[in-house]
């Protein structure tokens, strides 16, 4: 067969299975990721179906798709509510950090993966999934609550710390030297900084550079907005994925909602591949040995969630059951994990055996995540109405 | 809104949460999304933190429902400011589907010439719209804040829904 055709029928094979299998996803109430990358693990090498060469297409599909998963994340918030957000749970927000980040940095250095290893998978475990949270949060008619602001400023504080921490991560695992690394830590701090300001004072010109009536002239001009500054971004070892997220916090108001319509169907065409290519550089065969480890990191890092949750929704005067749905929420981790260990991966500075670990702990995370937010609420009830838990006074707060 | 102090709260990346807690203890208010959708919320009577429903509603649905509450104030308080004028009533009239005044003016009405009633205000979708003009376009849902004698009323409310 020629080679397009051939091309085109695997594309097509893997995009029509990722549409069901999105589709079951849908019906049982779950993310589709897990299984994305379920997908991407079977169609592998190694895996059931062994796939050709498309690998020219979805390379550059899955960059594309971390820029647009940025982008439309840049895109929910305006500088404003960071800044707000930064001001009011950044304790929350550093105790988050230490909590979370420790059962991977422990597993890591445990499995010998040394410093590299060990912030990799830190990172890991450390940063939820706001997609997954925000659609849970909807579902469960939890918007309206008082803990739902906490959980919502957590999410916002660690996506900040991400345009931090990916650039940091770009730096490390290029191998660049302590002083070459500090340099390149400088730049995107400085770069951050002014695109903050420039997106806090004059948001507005960005927007409407940008901005047209015409749906086709908006889609084209956001989209080659988003892959410039990625692209420009990434040359000043800034990380592509960085830019794309400041870019989407620099566009705001009406551009804003009515750019992330028109690039959600986009984001998630390409966020899929992402998944897929994931699955697909990861050896099925290597997980079964690191399986046990996924296991203590989702058991340990759900402890953690949960803990920091109960001490946000404290300090923010929150009833217990209240506490107990934060911690809850903040359980699933999702697409960033997926990112951060997609880059350590492809860079080629770490072991194999952290994609697979990475991959499955993202499986279980992201099915239990959903879960856990579900039932948090009849089992604290339960707990409550236990001995030794005195029922805590309606009227409380 | 006398004594009601309303919270309002960003909810980052989704929209904002505008509340207030009721004599009961309950939380009442709407959830309002960034692209525009709204969500009505009613606390828990056990759990203030949490919602018992977050009923999402349409624009319509939210206008019609910000008339029911809104609507008898209005006229209760003009109906107060009206009690030294005795015969002289206030009443609400809806524009209702069907009508054949929803998309034409006060002013195709004729309503004063032929009942000597007047419209002192038009309550839409929770807002008041006071002494409208004779080129107002009423539409579906427009709750019509009218003050005249019985009669007059009565006979208005019967032009607004058959002709």
């Amino acid at each position: 067969m020629e080679h397009t055709a051939l091309s085109l029928i695997e594309l097509g094979a893997v995009f029509f299975v990722l549409g069901v299998l999105a589709r079951f996803a849908g019906r049982i109430g779950l993310s589709p990721i897990p299984l994305y990358l379920l997908g991407g693990l079977a169609f592998g090498q190694g895996g059931l179906i062994p796939l050709g060469d498309i690998s020219a297409f979805t390379d550059l599909a899955s960059e594309i798709g971390v820029v647009l998963l940025l982008l439309t994340l840049g895109l929910e918030y305006s500088a404003a509510e960071l800044f707000t957000g930064l001001r009011r749970s950044w304790m929350s927000g550093v105790l988050d950090i230490v909590l979370n980040a420790a059962p991977g940095v422990a597993v890591a250095l445990l499995l010998g993966w040394g410093p590299i290893g060990a912030f990799v998978l830190g990172g890991v475990t450390y940063i939820s999934s706001s997609g997954i949270i925000a659609k849970v949060l909807g579902d469960l008619g939890r918007l309206g609550n008082r803990e739902t602001p906490v959980v919502l400023s957590i999410l916002v504080f660690e996506d900040l710390v991400m345009a931090l921490y990916l650039p940091i991560l770009t730096t490390i695992l290029g191998g660049i030297s302590f002083l070459g690394g500090l340099e390149a830590v400088g730049i995107s701090l400085g770069v951050i900084t002014v695109v903050m300001v420039v997106a806090l004072k004059y948001g507005r010109y960005v927007s409407a550079i940008v901005d047209s009536q015409d749906r086709e002239v908006f889609l084209l001009k956001v989209f080659g907005a988003a892959l410039l500054v990625a692209g420009v971004a990434s040359a000043m070892q800034v990380s592509a994925a960085v830019g794309a997220f400041l870019l989407g916090i620099a566009i705001s108001g009406s551009t804003a909602v009515n750019a992330t319509r028109l690039l959600e169907p986009l984001r998630d065409l390409f966020a899929a591949v992402f998944f897929v290519v994931f699955g697909l550089n990861t050896d099925p065969r290597a997980i079964p040995p690191v399986l046990l480890w996924a296991v203590v990191l989702a058991v340990a890092s759900t402890a953690t969630k949960l803990g920091t949750g109960w001490w946000a929704a404290r300090r923010a005067g929150i009833g217990r059951l209240g506490q107990a749905r934060t911690g809850a929420a903040l359980v699933a981790r999702g697409e960033f994990s997926i990112i951060i260990a997609g880059f350590a991966v492809s860079a080629g500075a770490v072991e194999g055996e952290l994609a697979a670990l990475a991959a499955t702990y993202v499986l279980l995370m992201a099915v239990l995540g959903p879960i856990a937010a579900r039932v948090v609420e009849p089992v604290a009830r339960a707990l409550q109405r236990g001995p030794g838990f005195p029922r805590a006074a309606p009227a409380e707060s | 809104m006398y004594g009601v102090n309303v919270e309002v709260t960003p909810l980052p990346g989704i929209g904002v949460r505008k509340d207030f807690v009721l004599d009961s203890g309950r939380r009442v208010g709407v959830v309002t999304h960034r692209d525009g959708k709204i969500e009505l919320i009613v606390s828990k009577s056990d759990d203030p933190d949490a919602c018992l429903a977050s009923l999402p509603l349409t624009s319509e649905e939210a206008g019609a429902l910000a008339n029911l509450l809104g609507a008898p104030q209005l006229v209760a308080q003009l109906t107060e400011e009206h009690r030294e004028l005795p015969g002289i009533n206030t009443r609400q009239l809806p524009i209702k589907g069907g009508s054949p005044y929803d998309g034409r003016t006060l002013g195709d009405t004729a309503m004063r010439t032929r009942t000597g009633a007047s419209v002192v205000a038009v309550m839409r979708a929770g807002q008041v719209h006071p002494s409208p003009g004779p080129g107002f376009t009423f539409t579906e849902g427009d709750l019509l804040v009218a003050v005249g004698t019985s009669e007059g009323l009565e006979s208005a409310a019967k032009i607004l829904q058959h002709g």
